[in-house]
């Protein structure tokens, strides 16, 4: 029994539990055996409250038994990347500075999707304070990625990337900053699900830079990943940032909206640096819209090629250097024993709380707020910012969706770039733009190298057009199988 | 040498808001320690600051009373500094675009005596801008307890142009624009509770130079007398080093109300790089000018504007104004008063002496007093007619401030009218002749002080109640 609901999507899962062939308890029973049988070595999660799960789980059954099911959601067990609070799990960012640290409330996505019966399960590793693009950065240890354990899940959402392509839940939930939901879907052959900035609440979700942060999905189908976006989107009082939209229906419009479309192919997306195999992936899916009868038009996107990683990093950096001033061991989370006084609890708990990847952010970034560089570095970042955002406005009134790979290289090894930051950073150059100019974007599976590592094809949307995205994604994975491979763990 | 003082002045006045400025979190004082706090007062990870509208609202009705310029734009900044009363590390503010700009506050420097008006000024101010407030520190004898209760509630910074020269004009400043926004509505402006606190820049010149001199910055006025006395400390300092040949040093110095010393604190070259940006989880607020025109209407009349219109349209002593105006409900009561009894200037004495003392006496505030306005006109009306003299009066209203009765009903119980009957006041008016023959003896004598002695004996005759007029002509018919 459950083996066979390993890798089933959420919406396949869904229908079994309406049609009472599977109770929501059965699931979770068979989701922890299988995080039993694989986490020793895939080390997705950094903690799983078996118990709640469970207890939940009942509670579903019940409401269904008493014909009160609250929707396709209820009774699905939903992972967390660490950063996302649940009411009284731990929310430890996979840093040492919250290592103890137990969220005494709820984000406003998970409360959504408690109210819509979803089950909590589990906390997922990640890069500490999502600052990295191989979860390597993590104070808890690395994950592995389930294809090839040697090598890395990408990042920083890797956690969330492996579980679902290990079997252990069949839907996350990530943070996308430059890439960090992307990359790692890429690396994992999952689908992953960055929506506009402003789509999803931030609220109860710890910061790394607030002005590129947005919340979205990991799943095996974009089905899935519509599915869950339907349950965690839309305005929240409590994010002065959020949007106020209505919501639509994303699984009613992938079935609604067909093609022809317009996509736009920039051209600075496939020069130096991509992997070839990856290129002939991607450029196959491009032949395949082409096929569908999709108007093809190569596009340019200079600016967002030659500065993104630059103006993202001074942007990213800067942010962050004050998003993470809270953590000075003065409210919560790790002091140092060492301290003898005020100063000493800030330096010696942050020395000794944070990794070497979040100091290297947070000096880089108070530096670039300093006085006297603040224009050179952060103002002129800002008007780049605008102009690379600017391009993607201009590009996308004749297009649809733009295509481009996900990720420039496959999944890498553990330790091969750890040690050069730059090399690290240049595997989120297609990506990132993506967050500077806050736009919708998706990595579907689009093929594998011939080592047998997946292959992800990004899709860039219109702001606020995630039914459109998601419908031009869609329309790809109905025609491919590449979803339905797993790994052999 | 002679030298002018130049003063600018940064007071931080908290607003009196239900909930704090970021978060639904009530804001109060005297509340046990850490209880007002949330996820976002606190900085939790995740938390999400959310403008409080109020606050807003708040600040440009401040605005507003202050003639400031109110920015189309309103935009958040994040002040960088660590500081365990500072929950985030860093302090939401605004930095380069004040939501107010410029402005005045009109100040009365003191008069000649107390019943002359003083010099009036218009001091300018730079800008206003809202900021949040920080938690407390509460030092033990080997530790530091952080208290967030006052954390996160909604702070205005209303800083001055270097304009004023004299702890006097200080002190005026103070004092008017606390008026201002206790009767905006926007604070209630208590130092001892920290609602009002002021920091000042202090720097001298000698006479006819127009380069400012090297200030310094006085901390810990917490008090507006303390304002007062640590300027005029601080000038005679500075008058001090340079009178000796010294020089003044940038710095900033904490002063001592208690014991009237100050002391350095920190230097210039200790300065903050407080490294602000504008913070990326608050949007902007588009201020047009359909929200400043809902709150114009709710503007109170200035306090000075309406001392000019009590001294103009009611004739009223400029000591009587004085009175009256500080309080925007005495104000209200004494126009109600004089508008029932169309008498405002005796409405104005019987509310500036009797009713200020029966209230003070009794420690009763305005609005619990029983003595309302239409009291007030009854007994004026009493008096006006003649149906009570002045002294009867004065009785009248303290049964009418102990009881809330009004003015008629207590004269006609305790039979109080003025007698009026001749043939009533011939009878006291003789027997007073005949008991003080004396006194009858210097008036015809062409002693006319003599004739008191007499007509005060028939008001103690009459307990009051003789009408004086008709006592004067009677007795003199009398000892014609």
């Amino acid at each position: 029994m459950a083996d066979e609901l390993i890798y089933q999507s959420a919406t396949q899962l869904a229908a079994q539990l309406a049609a009472g062939k599977i109770s929501a308890v059965e699931l979770v029973q068979a989701c922890l055996a299988r995080r039993q049988a694989v986490d020793g070595r895939v080390k997705a999660f950094n903690s799983c409250d078996e118990a709640g799960a469970l207890a939940a789980a009942k509670a579903s059954d019940a409401r269904r038994a008493a014909g009160q099911a609250r929707g396709p959601l209820d009774g699905i067990p939903v992972g967390f990347k660490d950063v996302i609070a649940v009411e009284g799990q731990p929310l430890t960012c996979s840093s040492k500075m919250l290592a103890n640290f137990v969220s005494p409330y709820d984000a406003t996505v998970t409360l959504k999707l408690k109210a819509a019966g979803a089950i909590p399960f589990g906390r997922l590793n990640m890069d500490e304070f999502a600052m990295g693009s191989s979860t390597e950065n993590s104070a808890f240890g690395p994950t592995a990625n389930p294809w090839d354990l040697t090598r890395v899940p990408g990042g920083s959402s890797g956690g969330s990337a492996a579980a679902v392509a290990a079997g252990e839940v069949p839907l996350t939930l990530g943070s996308d900053t430059g890439g960090s939901i992307r990359q790692p879907a890429a690396l994992c052959g999952i689908v992953g699900l960055k929506p506009t900035y402003g789509l999803v609440s931030r609220y109860g979700l710890a910061a790394f830079a607030s002005s590129l942060d947005q919340i979205g999905t990991m799943a095996h189908t974009v089905g899935d990943a519509a599915l869950l976006l339907g349950a965690i989107a839309g305005h929240d009082p409590r994010d002065s940032t959020s949007f106020k939209a209505e919501v639509p229906d994303y699984r009613a419009a992938l079935a609604a909206k067909k093609g022809p479309w317009r996509l736009g192919v920039p051209r600075e997306f496939f020069g130096a640096g991509l992997d070839p195999e990856i290129g002939a992936a991607v450029k196959q899916a491009i032949e395949f819209y082409r096929k569908q009868g999709c108007e093809i038009k190569e596009v340019a996107l200079p600016l967002a090629a030659e500065y993104a990683i630059a103006v993202y990093y001074l942007i990213a950096t800067a942010e962050a250097s004050s998003n993470l001033a809270r953590y000075d061991g003065i409210r919560y989370g790790h002091r140092s024993k060492a301290a003898t006084d005020v100063a000493g609890v800030y330096f010696q708990s942050r020395a000794e709380g944070f990794g070497p990847e979040v100091k290297r952010r947070i000096i880089l970034g108070t530096h670039v707020l300093s006085s006297g560089y603040y224009d050179a570095y952060y103002l002129r970042a800002q008007k780049v910012r605008t102009l690379i955002r600017n391009e993607f406005t201009a590009v996308l009134r004749d297009c649809d969706a733009l295509l481009s790979p996900t990720s420039p290289v496959p999944a890498f090894k553990l330790g091969e770039k750890s040690a050069d930051p730059l090399a690290m950073y240049l595997t989120d150059i297609y990506t990132i733009s993506v967050n500077l100019a806050g736009l919708p974007g998706i990595s579907i599976p689009c093929g594998f190298t011939g080592g047998g590592l997946p292959i992800g094809l990004q899709l860039i949307g219109r702001p606020f057009d995630e039914a459109g995205l998601l419908a031009v994604a869609q329309a790809y994975e109905s025609a491919h199988d590449w979803h339905t491979k797993h790994p052999s763990l | 040498m002679n030298y002018e003082a130049v003063i600018g002045l940064e007071v931080h006045v908290q607003l009196k808001t239900a909930s704090k400025m970021f978060t639904r979190v009530a804001a109060g004082y005297g509340q046990p320690e850490n209880t007002l706090t949330d996820p976002v007062v606190l900085a939790l990870p995740g938390a999400l600051p959310v403008l409080n509208k109020e606050a807003l609202d708040k600040i440009i009705t401040a605005g507003l009373i202050l003639d400031c310029a109110i920015a189309p734009v309103c935009k958040w900044d994040r002040k960088n500094y660590f500081y365990p009363d500072s929950p985030k590390n860093y302090q939401i503010s605004q930095y380069d675009q004040p939501i107010c700009v410029g402005g005045t506050v009109e100040i009365e420097l003191p008069g000649p005596s107390r019943n002359v008006m003083g010099e009036h000024k218009k001091i300018p101010l730079t800008r206003i801008h809202l900021e949040e407030d920080v938690g407390k520190l509460n030092h033990g004898a080997s530790d530091s307890l952080v208290d967030y209760n006052r954390a996160g509630t909604p702070l205005m910074e209303i800083v001055s142009e270097p304009a004023m020269h004299s702890a006097d004009e200080a002190f005026a400043f103070l004092t008017a624009l606390r008026t201002a926004m206790v009767q905006g509505g926007i604070s209630d402006c208590d130092m001892e509770k920290g609602q009002l606190r002021c920091d000042a820049n202090i720097s001298i010149r000698p006479v006819g130079e127009t380069k400012l001199g090297v200030k310094v910055e006085l901390k810990n006025l917490n008090s507006i007398s303390f304002v007062r006395d640590g300027i005029a400390h601080e000038i005679r300092r500075q008058v001090a080093v340079l009178g000796s040949g010294g020089t003044i040093v940038q710095e900033t110095r904490d002063y001592d109300g208690q014991t009237g010393a100050s002391q350095s604190l920190r230097s210039k070259e200790m300065a903050h790089d407080y490294r602000y940006f504008p913070d990326p989880d608050l949007m902007p607020v588009k201020v047009d000018e359909a929200w400043l025109a809902v709150i114009r209407p709710t503007l109170p009349e200035r306090m000075f504007d309406r001392q000019r219109r009590y001294l103009e349209q009611f004739q009223l002593p400029y000591t009587l104004t004085s009175v009256l105006v500080p309080s925007l409900a005495l104000g209200a009561f004494f126009e109600e008063a004089a508008k029932l009894s169309g008498k405002p200037q005796a409405a104005a004495n019987w509310i500036t002496n009797d009713l200020q003392r029966e209230l003070a006496a009794a420690g009763v505030e305005l609005a619990a007093s029983k003595v309302r306005p239409a009291h007030i006109a009854g007994l004026v009306k009493l008096v006006e007619s003649g149906v009570i003299s002045s002294n009867i009066a004065k009785e009248v209203f303290v049964a009418m401030f102990a009881t809330g009765e009004q003015a008629d009903a207590i004269v006609e119980r305790k039979g109080l009218k003025q007698s009026t009957d001749t043939g009533e006041l011939e009878k006291w008016v003789t027997d007073a002749i005949a008991a003080d023959p004396k006194a009858a003896a210097g008036f015809k004598g062409g002693n006319e002080k003599a004739l008191n002695a007499i007509k005060g004996a028939v008001m103690k005759a009459s307990k009051g109640k003789a009408n004086p007029q008709l006592v004067d002509q009677i007795a003199r018919k009398l000892l014609a």
